[in-house]
C-alpha cells in the first residue's frame, strides 16, 4: 500500500475521549415512534416546500417536502402513516427556533413506496446519479448537513485532485462513524467509488481516520483492498475532523479564507454520507435513518442506534432510560461543538450524530469565568492560529475593525481555546455574538450605502423636474398675470370668478393634510402593535411612549386638517361638496359657472355657504360634546361662514341694481375663458397629480427622516434610552419612503406612456394606476417583508417586460419618446437587481 | 421539558487560572530555599509580609469595589506578585519598604487599571522601580553571603532591624554586578580573586549563582507544566548572553563579565522565568514573545553596564510593557488559510 505523508496541525486539544462506554453494545435499534417530526430545513441552505397536506396518508420513503433549488434537500417520510399537521415546531437549533415542521402519525405498519434498485449503478451516467442523490435527500451527516449533491459538482475552473472522506469522528464520546465503519465498511466503500466516479476519478481518493479507531481502520483496510483508495491514520487530536484540518492533516493544502476546499482541488465528504449515496444509488433508499450515538452518565444504557429521522429526541431518551434529575444538561452533537437542547420535543434529524446526556459529575455546569490573564494557552490551542485571547479582548470591546483585523471569521469555533482557557471564558460564545454583529454591521452598511446612492441620484433627479417645473411656472404665471389684468377689468362685475385658483391650492393642501393624519394613523397603529412576550420591561416602556407620541401626532394633525378644512371653507366662495375626488368636482363646479350669470352664481353662493353654515354649527355643536380641541376651530369656521354669507349677501344687493349696467358682452368673453382655464388646470392636475402627490410626499418624508436619523444619532451619542424608539422611527419612515418610491414609480411609467397620447384615456389610466398603487398598498400592508419583496420582484418584472415591449416599439416608431421609455427600463432594471439583493439578504 | 442553554464547549480542561498561579508560587520556592540559605532570613521575611499585605491590599479593593473577595483572592495572583515583589527586595530591608511596594504594586500598578488582566506593567516590577528611585539607600543594601565568613544576622537581629530600624553592623556587601560594575582598574580576573563574594563562588559570585540556578530549575518545571512557553525566556536569555559575548572584551578591566557571570548573577533568572513570563502585560503570540524577550535582554544589559543601576531587569520589563501592544500589532501569527500573517493595523472593508 502506498504510504501518504501525514501532516501535523497546529493546536488542537486532547479532551478526555470517553468512547468506550457507547461501544460495549452492538449497533441497536428502537421501535418506530408514534410520532415523527420531521423539520423541512434540518441543514443550511434554503428549507424544503411541503407538499402533502393535512390528512394525506403518506408511505415510507414518499417525499413529504420538496427541494427548493440546489442548496436545498428533499425531506422523505421515514415511515408510513397520516400526516398530522404542518406547522411550527421547536427545531434542533441552538437558539431554540422554531421552524416549519411536517408531523407524521405513524401507522405502526411501515408500508414503503417501491423504491427503485439499480443493479448497474456503476454504469449510470453522471447526470442520473447525481439526480438520484439529489431526490433522495442526501445531505452530509456530519458537520452542516449540507446537500450532498452540491459538492459532486464542482465547478468547471474547480479541478478535483483529491477526495477525502472523513471517518475522523474526533469529538469526545461520539462513535456513530467508528461504528458505521465497523459494520458497513463495503457500503463506505461502494460510496466512495461512486464519488470518486462523480469527480472524475481525483488522483488521489483517501479516507481519514483518527488512529483511536484500530478496528474502523482494520475493517475498511480490508474493504478497500483492491480499490485505490487510500485508508489513512493520524494521530488522535481534536479537532483533525474539522474539514480545513482534515484537508491540512492529509494534503498540507489550506483552504484559502473565506473559500471552499474545491478552489484547491479537494471535496470532503463524512463517511456517513458516502455510505447514504451508495444506498441511494444502489437500493434507491431515501435518507430516513441514519446511526446515532445515545451516550452519558444520566442514562442507563448507553450505545449507537440506528433510528428514523424524525423521532423525538425524547422518545429516544425514554428508551434508554434518561434521569432527568441526574443530567446537567443534554447536548446534541459532541461536548466540544454540539448545542445543549432546549427542549426534549425537538427530532433527530440528518446531522444529529450524537445525544449527550451526561450527569452532573461528569460534565459539571460551568465555572464563573474569571479576568483573561493572557496566558496564551487560548493561542497555543488554537488549531487556526489566532489569537483567542485577542478576539476576546476586542469582542468585549466591540472593536469589529480589530476583530476582522485579527481574522475573527477564520474561527471554525472548535472550541478549543475555550477547553484549555484557565479562567473559563466562554471564549466562542463571544466569537459567536461578534461574528452576527459583524455581520449585522455589513449588511445596515450595504443598505445604508445603497439607499444613500439611491437617495443622491434622486435628489439629481428632483433638482432636474424642480428646474423644469420652475420654467413651466414661470410662464404659467405669466400667462396668469395676463389673465389677472383682464379678469380685473371685469371683476367689479363678476369677483367670485377669481377663485377657482386658490380653490385648487387648497385641495392639494388638504390632500396633504389627509395624508398627514393617515400617516400618523398608520405610525399609531404600528406602534400599538403588541409587543411579543418576552419583550423586555424597557421595551414596553418605550412602547407605551411611542404610541403616546403617535396619538398626539394623530390628534395634531387631526386638528391642523379641521382647522384647514373650516378656514378653506370660509375662504372659498363656492360649494366644495365632500366628493372624493376633488378635481372632478373642481371642473363641473367651473362648467356650472361658465353658465351661470353672476347674480345667480352670488345667489348659489350664498345658499351653498348657509348649507355649510348650518352643517358646521352642527359639527361645532357635536365637537363640543366629544373633541373638545376641536370646538375652537369649528367655531372659527362657524364666524368665517357668517361673515362671508354677509359679504355675498352685501355684494348681491349691490349687483341687482347695477345688473343692468354690467358689459354682458365682456362677460360672454373672457368669464368662459378662466373657467376654462380652471378646466384646462383641473384636467392638467388629473393627468399629473398622482406622481406629483406622490413626489411631495416623498419628498417630506425625505426631509422627516433626515430629521428623524439626526435625532436618532443624538440620541444614540448620548446614550439615551430613546435611541432605539428614534430608530425605530427611523426604520419607519425608510419603509414608507420605500413604498412611497414604489407607488411613485409604478404610476409613472404608466404616466409616461400615455402622457403623450392626448387621448380622453388619460384619466381612467391614471386613476386605474392610483387604485392599483392603493390595492397593492393594502395588500402590502399585511404581508410579510419577504413576501413584500418577492411581490416587489414580481411586478418589477411585469413591468419590465412592458416596458422593454414598449421601449422596442417605440425604436421601432422612432418615437420622441425613446428616452424616456429608454431610462424607465434602466430605472426599472436597476430597482429589480437592488430588490432581488434585499430579498437574497432577507432569505 | 426545559433544560438549560449552555455553549459549546461543554467541558473543559482541569487546569484553572487559580492553580496556574500556585503552580508559579511553588516554583519559586527553590528560588527562595536557596536564597534564604545564603542571606539569612531577610528574603522569608519579606516575602511572607509581601504575600500577605499584597492580599490584605487585594481584599480591600474589592470590598470597595463592591466585589466578592474570596472569588478574587482565590486566583492568588496577589499572592504571585507578593512573593515576587518580596523576593526582589533587598533583604532586611525595613518592613515599611515591603508593605509600601505590595500597595504600590497591587493598588497603582494593578486595581487602578482595571484589576487582573487589565494591567498593563507587571505590578511587582513597577513597585520594585518606584521603591528604587523613591528610597535608594534602602534599596541598595544587599546582605552578604554567608560563605564569605561573616554569620547572617540572627532571627532577633533581623526582626530588630526590620521592625525597628535598628541597624545590624556589617552585614551588607556589594553585589557582583556592583563590583564588576565599578571596577575600572583590575583584569577580571584578578578582581575574581580580589574581591569576597566573586571569590567564594565559581563565576558569578557567592550565593547569587546558587539563587540562580534555583530559579532556572523553578522555570524548567513551569515549562515542563506547560504554564508558559519557552519563547519569552529563551530569547531573553539568549540575546543576553549575545550581549554578554559580544562585550566580554576577553576579561579586561573594561570588560563587561562574562557570560556565565550575566546569566546567574543579579535577577536574571528571577526575571527571565518569573518576570518576562508574566502573561498579562507581555506580548501575546510567539513572535511576539520572542522579540519582547530578546528586547528585555538586549536592555538588561545595556542597563547593567551602561546605566545607572546595577540591575536592570525592572527597567527593562517595564519598558517592554509599554511595547507590547505595539509589538502585538506587527507580530499577528498566520491566520490558517492566509497566505501571510496580518497586521493588525491593516484597514478592513466592512
Ligand atoms: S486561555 Fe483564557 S486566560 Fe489564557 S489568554 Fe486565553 S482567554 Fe486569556
Ligand atoms: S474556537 Fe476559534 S479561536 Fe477558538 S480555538 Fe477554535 S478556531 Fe481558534
Amino acid at each position: 500500500m502506498e504510504l501518504i505523508k501525514v501532516w501535523d496541525i497546529p493546536g488542537g486539544v486532547h479532551p478526555p475521549e470517553n468512547k468506550h462506554q457507547s461501544m460495549v453494545e452492538p449497533l441497536g435499534q428502537i421501535e418506530i415512534p408514534p410520532q415523527l417530526i420531521l423539520p423541512v430545513s434540518q441543514h443550511i441552505g434554503a428549507p424544503a416546500k411541503p407538499i402533502v397536506e393535512v390528512g394525506q396518508k403518506v408511505l415510507g420513503g414518499e417525499v413529504v417536502a420538496e427541494a427548493d433549488g440546489v442548496f436545498s434537500a428533499n425531506v422523505h417520510a421515514s415511515t408510513s402513516g397520516t400526516v398530522a399537521a404542518i406547522v411550527e415546531h421547536v427545531v434542533p437549533h441552538p437558539s431554540g427556533m422554531r421552524d416549519t415542521c411536517v408531523i407524521i402519525d405513524t401507522d405502526g405498519k411501515d408500508e414503503w413506496v417501491a423504491l427503485e434498485p439499480w443493479e448497474d449503478y456503476t454504469q449510470r451516467d453522471h447526470d442520473d446519479v447525481v439526480k438520484r442523490i439529489r431526490d433522495c435527500g442526501i445531505a452530509g451527516l456530519g458537520g452542516a448537513g449540507f446537500p450532498a449533491a452540491v459538492k459532486l459538482n464542482p465547478r468547471s475552473n474547480h479541478t478535483i485532485d483529491t477526495l477525502i472522506i472523513n471517518g475522523t469522528e474526533c469529538e469526545p464520546y461520539i462513535t456513530a462513524d467508528d461504528m458505521l465503519m465497523r459494520e458497513r465498511a463495503d457500503e463506505i466503500v461502494a460510496g466512495t467509488q461512486i464519488l470518486a466516479r462523480l469527480l472524475h476519478d481525483p488522483e488521489r481518493v483517501i479516507i481519514g481516520i483518527e488512529d483511536n479507531k484500530p478496528e474502523a481502520i482494520e475493517r475498511v483496510r480490508k474493504a478497500a483492498e483492491g480499490t485505490n483508495i487510500l485508508v489513512v491514520s493520524f494521530p488522535t487530536k481534536y479537532p483533525s475532523g474539522g474539514e480545513k484540518q482534515l484537508i491540512q492533516i492529509l494534503t498540507g493544502r489550506e483552504v484559502p479564507s473565506g473559500q471552499i476546499p474545491a478552489t484547491i482541488g479537494v471535496v470532503c465528504q463524512n463517511v456517513g454520507t458516502t455510505a447514504a449515496v451508495y444506498r441511494a444509488l444502489r437500493y434507491g433508499e431515501p435518507l430516513v435513518k441514519r446511526i446515532t450515538t445515545v451516550v452519558g452518565e444520566a442514562l442507563e444504557q448507553q450505545r449507537n442506534i440506528e433510528v428514523l429521522l424524525g423521532t423525538p429526541v425524547h422518545y429516544v431518551l425514554d428508551k434508554h432510560g434518561f434521569n432527568e434529575k441526574k443530567a446537567s444538561r443534554l447536548v446534541m452533537g459532541g461536548p466540544m461543538m454540539g448545542f445543549a437542547l432546549p427542549d426534549t420535543s425537538v427530532p433527530v434529524v440528518k446531522t444529529t450524530n450524537c445525544l449527550l446526556a451526561p450527569s452532573k459529575k461528569e460534565l459539571p455546569p460551568p465555572e464563573p469565568a474569571m479576568a483573561c490573564i493572557r496566558c496564551g494557552m487560548c493561542a497555543e490551542a488554537c488549531p487556526a492560529e489566532l489569537l483567542p485571547q485577542q478576539l476576546f479582548w476586542y469582542a468585549q470591546a466591540e472593536d469589529l475593525e480589530k476583530l476582522e483585523t485579527h481574522n475573527l471569521f477564520d474561527c471554525i469555533e472548535c472550541g478549543a481555546c475555550s477547553y484549555v482557557c484557565p479562567s473559563h471564558i466562554p471564549l466562542v460564545q463571544y466569537y459567536r455574538a461578534a461574528k452576527g454583529e459583524i455581520r449585522q454591521h455589513r449588511i445596515d452598511k450595504e443598505k445604508s450605502d445603497r439607499s444613500r446612492r439611491r437617495f443622491e441620484f434622486r435628489q439629481e433627479r428632483i433638482a432636474k423636474e424642480e428646474a423644469e417645473k420652475e420654467a413651466k411656472r414661470l410662464a404659467r404665471k405669466k400667462a396668469a398675470e395676463e389673465a389677472k389684468k383682464k379678469l380685473a377689468e371685469q371683476k367689479a362685475a363678476a369677483p367670485a370668478d377669481a377663485k377657482p385658483a386658490p380653490a385648487e391650492d387648497a385641495d392639494k393642501q388638504l390632500a396633504k393634510l389627509e395624508r398627514l393624519l393617515a400617516s400618523a394613523q398608520e405610525r399609531l397603529k404600528k406602534a400599538e402593535q403588541p409587543l411579543t412576550d418576552d419583550a423586555t420591561d424597557e421595551q414596553r416602556e418605550k412602547q407605551a411612549a411611542s404610541i403616546k407620541q403617535a396619538e398626539l401626532k394623530v390628534s395634531e394633525a387631526q386638528k391642523k386638517l379641521n382647522e384647514f378644512k373650516a378656514s378653506n371653507i370660509a375662504k372659498t366662495s363656492e360649494n366644495k361638496p365632500a366628493s372624493d375626488d376633488p378635481v372632478a368636482a373642481a371642473i363641473e363646479r367651473a362648467k356650472a359657472k361658465q353658465t351661470m350669470a353672476p347674480e345667480e352664481k352670488l345667489r348659489a353662493s350664498i345658499e351653498s355657504l348657509q348649507k355649510r353654515l348650518e352643517k358646521a354649527e352642527q359639527k361645532a355643536a357635536d365637537a363640543e360634546a366629544d373633541k373638545p380641541d376641536m370646538v375652537d376651530a369649528l367655531k372659527q369656521g362657524v364666524a368665517k361662514l357668517k361673515e362671508k354669507i354677509a359679504s355675498a349677501e352685501k355684494e348681491l344687493a349691490e349687483l341687482a341694481p347695477a345688473k343692468s349696467s354690467a358689459s354682458k358682452e365682456d362677460k360672454t368673453s373672457s368669464t368662459p375663458d378662466a373657467a376654462q382655464a380652471a378646466i384646462e388646470r383641473a384636467k392638467a392636475k388629473m393627468s399629473m397629480s398622482p406622481e406629483e402627490k406622490l413626489r411631495s410626499t416623498l419628498e417630506s418624508l425625505y426631509k422627516r427622516l433626515e430629521k428623524a436619523e439626526q435625532k436618532a444619532a443624538d440620541a444614540k451619542a448620548e446614550g439615551s434610552d430613546k435611541a432605539e424608539a428614534l430608530q425605530q422611527g427611523v426604520d419607519k419612515l425608510k419603509e414608507k419612503i420605500a413604498s412611497t418610491q414604489q407607488e411613485l414609480d409604478e404610476v409613472k411609467p404608466s404616466t409616461v406612456a400615455e402622457e403623450t397620447p392626448q387621448d380622453p384615456a388619460t384619466s381612467d389610466a391614471a386613476s386605474l394606476a392610483i387604485e392599483k398603487a392603493k390595492a397593492k398598498a393594502a395588500a402590502m400592508a399585511t404581508m410579510s417583508a419577504s413576501d413584500k419583496l418577492r411581490n416587489q420582484v414580481d411586478s418589477l418584472e411585469a413591468r419590465l417586460e412592458k416596458s422593454r415591449a414598449k421601449l422596442a416599439k417605440a425604436e421601432q416608431e422612432n418615437d420622441d419618446n425613446v428616452d424616456a421609455f429608454r431610462s424607465a427600463v434602466t430605472k426599472l432594471e436597476d430597482k429589480l437587481a437592488a430588490t432581488r439583493e434585499q430579498l437574497a439578504e432577507h432569505e | 421539558m426545559a433544560l438549560k442553554r449552555i455553549t459549546s464547549p461543554h467541558t473543559h480542561r482541569a487546569l484553572g487560572t487559580g492553580a496556574v498561579m500556585r503552580n508559579v508560587v511553588f516554583a519559586t520556592l527553590p528560588g527562595l530555599v536557596v536564597l534564604t540559605y545564603f542571606f539569612g532570613l531577610g528574603t522569608l521575611h519579606n516575602v511572607l509580609l509581601a504575600s500577605i499585605a499584597a492580599m490584605g491590599f487585594e481584599a480591600a479593593v474589592m470590598k470597595l469595589r463592591g466585589r466578592p473577595v474570596w472569588f478574587y483572592l482565590r486566583d492568588c495572583s496577589a499572592l504571585v506578585t507578593g512573593v515576587l515583589l518580596g523576593l526582589a527586595l533587598p533583604p532586611y530591608c525595613p518592613w515599611w519598604l515591603v508593605v509600601l511596594g505590595s500597595a504600590v504594586a497591587i493598588i497603582l500598578a494593578k486595581q487602578l487599571y482595571g484589576g487582573m488582566g487589565f494591567n498593563p506593567f507587571n505590578p511587582a516590577m513597577v513597585a520594585y522601580v518606584v521603591l528604587l528611585i523613591s528610597f535608594p539607600l534602602q534599596m541598595s543594601q544587599w546582605a552578604a553571603p554567608q560563605d564569605i565568613g561573616g554569620q547572617t544576622p540572627g532571627i532577633v537581629e533581623a526582626l530588630k532591624q526590620i521592625w525597628l530600624g535598628s541597624p545590624i553592623d556589617g552585614y551588607t556587601a556589594a553585589t557582583p554586578l556592583d563590583t564588576v560594575k565599578q571596577n575600572s582598574s583590575l583584569m577580571l580576573d584578578a578582581l575574581y580573586l580580589q574581591d569576597p563574594v566573586l571569590s567564594a563562588g565559581q563565576f558569578a559570585g557567592a550565593g547569587w549563582e546558587w539563587a540562580n540556578v534555583a530559579f532556572l530549575l523553578g522555570g524548567l518545571y513551569l515549562l515542563y507544566r506547560r504554564i508558559f512557553t519557552w519563547h519569552a525566556p529563551v530569547a531573553m536569555l539568549a540575546s543576553l548572553s549575545l550581549m554578554a559575548a559580544l562585550f566580554y572584551d576577553g576579561g579586561s578591566s573594561q570588560s563587561g563579565g562574562s557570560v556565565l557571570f550575566h546569566l546567574f548573577s543579579g535577577a536574571t533568572m528571577l526575571g527571565a522565568f518569573f518576570i518576562v513570563t508574566d502573561p498579562v502585560s507581555s506580548a501575546v503570540s510567539t513572535r511576539g514573545r520572542l522579540i519582547y524577550g530578546a528586547a528585555i535582554g538586549v536592555l538588561i544589559y545595556v542597563i547593567r553596564i551602561w546605566g545607572n543601576y546595577p540591575d536592570g531587569v525592572a527597567f527593562a520589563v517595564l519598558l517592554l510593557n509599554f511595547a507590547a501592544p505595539f509589538i502585538d500589532y506587527y507580530t499577528l501569527p498566520r491566520t490558517y488559510g492566509h497566505k501571510k500573517s496580518e497586521r493588525a493595523t491593516r484597514k478592513v472593508d466592512q
